[in-house]
This record gives C-alpha cells, sequence and structure tokens, in this order.
C-alpha cells in the first residue's frame, strides 16, 4: 500500500545540486528515519516526495503509481511541519476536520472521523479551543491528528519536535512510535537527532551533502558503519578517531572506538593519558582524556569509577568493537 | 517608604512632562469645538457685521430641514462604502498579483504607490480634464473609437466619477497594507493546505481571506476617517452639482460658511457632522473591537 520509490531523484536549484541523485526503497508500513546535518538535503528529499517541490530529474514511485507529476494533494500523503502549521484562525476541531472538508466528506462522517482521532490523540477537551491556546505538544498532536484523518497511504514528519523542550520531546517521540505501532502506516521521520533517528526508526538513511552515505537499521548503523561520516554521526557520545601509528598496528589509516568500548584501569593498559573534564551522569561518567601521543578521546565509564582532573589512566580498545577504516574514510571488514 | 516617596516623585514629574502636550491638545481642540458650539447658536451672517444676536436652534432647525441635508448625508455614505468597496476589493486583487514572483517586482511596487503621492487637488483635475472629458478626454476618444457616444461622465454620473476618482487615489494604500499583510502569511500553512487537498479558491477562502481580516480592518477604520472629509475632489470637479448631486456634508458645511456666508448656519452643520461622525465611529470600533480580539 504505503510504498514510496525514488529512483534517481535529483534536484538542483540553480547551479547548485542539493540532491545529485538518489535511490530509496521505502517499504509498506515501515518507519524511515532521513538523518543527517542541517543542509545535508533532508527536509528537501521529503519536499520532494511530498511534491512540494518539483524533482529536477527521477521518478518517484508511491503505491506502485508514478507519482512524479502528481500535485502534493493527489499523493496520499499527509505531512506534519516543524511549525506545526495549524490554520490559527480555526478552532481545533475544524483545524483537523480541514482536510475531510476539502476532500467534500459528509458532515456526519467528517464529525465522527474527528472525534476519533481527537480521541486517539487525547483531544476531545480542546476540541473547541483555538491552537494559540493549546500547549506545543498539544499543538503537535493536533497537527498529527490533522495528518491522520485522511487515513493517508504515509506519512511525512518534518522535524516535528525541534520546537518542543527537551521532556515533551521524549514524550511525543513515545506518543509517535505507538502512533506507528497501531496504524501500522509508513512513516517517513526527518531529524538531525541522532537519537531520535536512533530511537524510532525501523530503518535510518544517512544523508550528507545531497548523497545517502548508508541505509539500516539502527542497531546495523551502529555496529556496522559503512564509513567514517556513518561512524561519527551515529552514536552518542562520538566514536573516538585514531590515525597514524596505532592505526598502521591494524592495518589501517584510522581506526575508531565507542567511547563504551574503551575499558579503563588506573594501573594497566594500551594507552596513557590524563584525565580532562569528567563529565557525571550518575550511571555514567563521560571522561575526556588526553591520551599521550594520540589527542582527546572520551571515554564512557560506570559511575563508580572515580577519577578526578589531572589523574593518569589508561585505555584499552575492545579488539572485537575496533572499527578499522581506508585512507578514503571507507570501512574494512 | 523611600519607594513609595520616589513613585510620588516620579508621577507628578511625569504630570509636569505631559503637561505642555496636554494643554496644546485643549487649546486645539477644545477652544476650536466650544467656538464653534458657540457661533452655531448665534445669527450670524457676514455680510451683516455687528449685528450677531442669540438665535437658539434656528440655525440647526434650518440646516437639519433643508433638502439638500438628506441629499448630502446619503452622498457621503455612498462615496465611502462605494469607495471602500472598490479599494478593499481591488486592494486584495492587486495584492494577490503584486506577491506572485515576477520580472521588475520592486519597480512595480513603487508604480502602483504613486497615486498615493500625487495631491487630491491634482489627481482630480487630471481625471477631470484628461480622462473625464466629454470632448478631449482619454474615455472619450475611446468611445469614439468603437464608435459610441461620448459619455459626459461629471454631468450624468457625478457621484460615481468622484467615487471613482478617489477609489484610485486611495488603493494604493489598501493595496500596500494587505500586501504586506499577505507577505506575512506563513508559507508552511499554505503548503500545509496545499497537501490537505485545498485548490487555489480554497485556500483564498480558508487561508488567506481570514489572515487579511485585521488588515482590511484597518483599511476600512483609517479610509473611513478621511472619506467622511473628502473635499477637494468635490471642489475642483462638480463644485457640489449639477444642483446638489455630488454635495457632501463636508462640502454643505463649506457651501454654507463661503458661498452663503452664513457662519451661524455653517457651525450648526459642522456640530451635525461631528455627529454623525461619530456615530459612524461607534459602528466601526464596535466592528473593529471584534476583528482585534479574535
Amino acid at each position: 500500500m504505503g510504498s514510496i520509490t525514488l529512483k534517481n531523484v535529483s534536484k538542483v536549484f540553480g547551479a547548485h545540486a542539493v540532491i545529485p541523485s538518489i535511490d530509496l526503497d521505502i517499504n509498506d508500513g515501515e518507519f524511515v528515519v532521513f538523518v543527517g546535518p542541517s543542509g545535508c538535503g533532508k527536509s528537501t528529499l521529503l519536499r520532494l516526495i511530498a511534491g512540494l517541490e518539483d524533482v529536477s530529474d527521477g521518478a518517484i514511485v508511491i503505491d506502485g503509481k508514478n507519482a512524479t507529476e502528481l500535485p502534493p494533494a493527489k499523493r496520499g500523503l499527509s505531512m506534519v511541519f516543524q511549525s506545526y502549521a495549524l490554520y490559527p484562525h480555526m478552532s481545533v476541531r475544524a483545524n483537523i476536520a480541514f482536510p475531510l472538508k476539502m476532500a467534500g466528506e459528509d458532515k456526519a462522517v467528517i464529525d465522527k472521523k474527528v472525534e476519533d482521532a481527537a480521541r486517539v490523540l487525547n483531544l476531545t477537551d480542546y476540541l473547541d479551543r483555538k491552537p494559540r491556546q493549546l500547549s506545543g505538544g498539544q499543538r503537535q498532536r493536533v497537527a498529527i491528528g490533522r495528518a491522520i484523518v485522511r487515513q493517508p497511504e504515509a506519512f511525512l514528519f518534518d522535524e516535528p519536535l525541534s520546537n518542543l523542550d527537551a521532556a515533551l520531546r521524549v514524550n511525543m517521540r513515545l506518543e509517535i512510535s505507538q502512533l506507528h505501532q497501531q496504524l501500522k502506516t509508513t512513516m517517513v521521520y526527518v531529524t538531525h537527532d541522532q537519537v531520535e533517528a536512533m530511537t524510532m526508526a525501523d530503518k535510518i538513511v544517512v544523508l550528507n551533502r545531497g548523497r545517502i552515505e548508508q541505509v539500516g537499521s539502527p542497531l546495523e548503523l551502529y555496529h556496522r558503519p559503512d564509513n567514517l561520516f556513518v561512524a561519527g554521526f551515529i552514536g552518542s557520545p562520538k566514536m573516538n578517531f585514531i590515525s597514524g601509528g596505532p592505526a598502521a598496528s591494524h592495518q589501517a589509516h584510522t581506526i575508531g572506538v565507542r567511547p563504551e568500548h574503551l575499558v579503563l584501569s588506573k594501573d594497566h593498559g594500551m594507552w596513557q593519558g590524563t584525565v580532562g573534564v569528567a563529565e557525571h551522569l550518575g550511571s555514567d561518567t563521560f571522561l575526556h582524556v588526553n591520551a599521550d601521543g594520540i589527542g582527546t578521546m572520551t571515554a564512557r565509564v560506570s559511575g563508580d569509577f572515580a577519577v578526578t582532573h589531572g589523574d593518569r589512566v589508561f585505555l584499552t580498545p575492545d579488539p572485537q568493537r575496533l572499527h578499522r577504516f581506508d585512507e578514503k574514510g571507507l570501512a574494512i571488514r | 517608604m523611600g519607594d513609595a516617596m520616589a513613585t510620588l516623585h516620579t508621577r507628578s514629574a511625569a504630570r509636569l512632562m505631559i503637561a505642555p502636550s496636554v494643554l496644546l491638545l485643549l487649546a486645539w481642540m477644545i477652544v476650536p469645538l466650544a467656538l464653534t458650539i458657540y457661533f452655531s447658536l448665534l445669527r450670524y451672517n457676514l455680510l451683516m457685521p455687528g449685528m450677531e444676536e442669540f438665535a437658539g436652534l434656528t440655525n440647526y432647525t434650518y440646516f437639519l430641514t433643508d433638502p439638500a441635508f438628506f441629499q448630502a448625508v446619503f452622498n457621503t455614505l455612498a462615496i465611502v462604502l462605494g469607495v471602500l468597496f472598490i479599494t478593499v476589493v481591488g486592494g486584495i486583487g492587486l495584492a494577490l498579483l503584486l506577491d506572485q514572483p515576477m520580472f521588475g517586482q520592486g519597480i512595480v511596487r513603487i508604480l502602483v504607490i504613486a497615486p498615493f503621492l500625487i495631491m487630491p487637488t491634482v489627481a482630480a483635475l487630471v481625471w477631470k480634464n484628461m480622462f473625464m472629458n466629454p470632448v478631449n478626454g482619454l474615455f472619450a476618444w475611446l468611445a469614439k473609437l468603437v464608435g459610441l457616444q461620448p459619455f459626459d461622465f461629471l454631468a450624468n454620473a457625478p457621484l460615481f466619477s468622484i467615487i471613482l476618482i478617489v477609489a484610485w487615489q486611495w488603493l494604493p494604500f489598501a493595496t500596500l497594507i494587505l500586501l504586506t499583510a499577505l507577505q506575512s502569511l506563513d508559507e508552511e500553512q499554505k503548503e500545509a493546505a496545499q497537501m490537505d487537498g485545498a485548490g487555489a479558491l480554497s485556500r483564498f477562502i480558508y487561508l488567506v481571506l481570514p489572515h487579511l481580516s485585521r488588515a482590511i480592518t484597518v483599511v476600512i477604520l483609517i479610509q473611513t476617517i478621511f472619506l467622511l472629509s473628502v473635499f477637494a475632489e468635490i471642489l475642483v470637479t462638480t463644485n457640489g452639482g449639477p444642483g446638489t448631486q455630488s454635495t457632501t456634508l463636508t462640502f454643505l458645511v463649506y457651501a454654507q460658511a463661503l458661498l452663503q456666508f452664513d457662519v451661524g448656519g455653517a457651525s450648526a452643520g459642522g456640530i451635525i457632522a461631528v455627529i454623525l461622525a461619530n456615530i459612524v465611529a461607534f459602528f466601526l470600533m464596535r466592528m473593529i473591537g471584534k476583528t482585534l480580539e479574535a
């Protein structure tokens, strides 16, 4: 039903190719997250799928039909915008009902569908309010409500959580994931936050400068990054990269070790260094260690590991979880 | 304690500071108003100096029973409503057009504003002599071009002609205000409506028009204030005629005072005009209060 296929899609603004050429398959019912640094073309890609921008070349196939030339309304997709884009002069009820009204549905049918959507999203008590009388999270839910009443082939989310505060973001993340479990509709979600990508996605598409760096499940990307970019982008804190002597001893140009795969000891180990800053999170501590002859490395240790600024420590990488890259930045396996 | 003293000091200082402007306002408004009321109760004709005497409400009775009075009230309302209708509808249309990306957008926008910068007397004379003149005017030439009898606008449709001229002058103002309002409409809202399946017309009705309501109210309010006192355009084109067909309240007061030299009657007319303007203002403010609250 809600499968989306991009064939050789490109987008050029003037002389600048924002997206040189992309091929991608999104299966029905999948939760796909486009993630990448700002300016990587992820929002443009979403807008191309939505039909809000025209492709410069290539084809977009939605549900087996070529949708490249179709206007946005005819593609059977609905979108949740970063600013929510609610209609400010309409009540919550009228906002959610708007797409149905535009589709010329019966008044009774509209009422029922709006009530249903409101129940799913806990908005029943707010139906007669105006958007400006709602909190950020409630506005977000209204925007989602407006998207789900149409029963689209797929949902598109454009950085929907970036305007919410941290606590609410975690909540909404969970709610959107639950919604996906309930509706089992395809969802395409754009974010620059790799935590959102890791926690929500079935499939992550990592974009950089308009190109797909890697496509895979969150754990695939975490365990088997294809290149330096993905290795550095996925995982928090960032992976440590070491080049030169220590890398050469592993027959690689660069080696990467995640902070959680470094073993720390006060008396023995492979590399020696001085503790710079210790960030205590309670359960864990992130240590920024100035390793002799290597540079700054981040290590994640248990919260009980007692060291302070200036202490000498030893670091040993877990050899099973060492990532090796060649001079082009591609993974050696 | 010290705080209270400080507040007291600030307050009296503030009073002292605003005193000049309050006094100026008083002199500027209350004195003329009081004098006008005073004159309106006198039998005061410039042709008979030194013979002023108290006349009670005679001047009011005289002004209100003048057959030209009701014509003038009607004409005033016709000009206000006619011009408002043309400028609001035309202004929305022009604003929508100017909002489209096009070549030379900046220059076109400046050109559109130009009529607003031309003084009313000049604008009216240009219309009278270059467009509406039944012999040499552009409209007459156009009519003759297709074999029609030229139409003498100012003689046969004086009120409509004046509405046309005044509307031409105010259209840029309405366009400008509405264009800026249009540009402040959130792009994502338009896209959301597009995704929701709203066509261009539905987007206009459900999204653009409600967004413009506030700007439209502002246009109506400001224009009404100025349109109630339209004068120069009438003086240089029709002189209130033929007969009283294009006489407004403002023009009637002028005629009373400076053509018939009846200061008393003109003052009474002025006071009546103030009362009528306040009635209009009352309804206007109620309407605006509603829109600005929402």
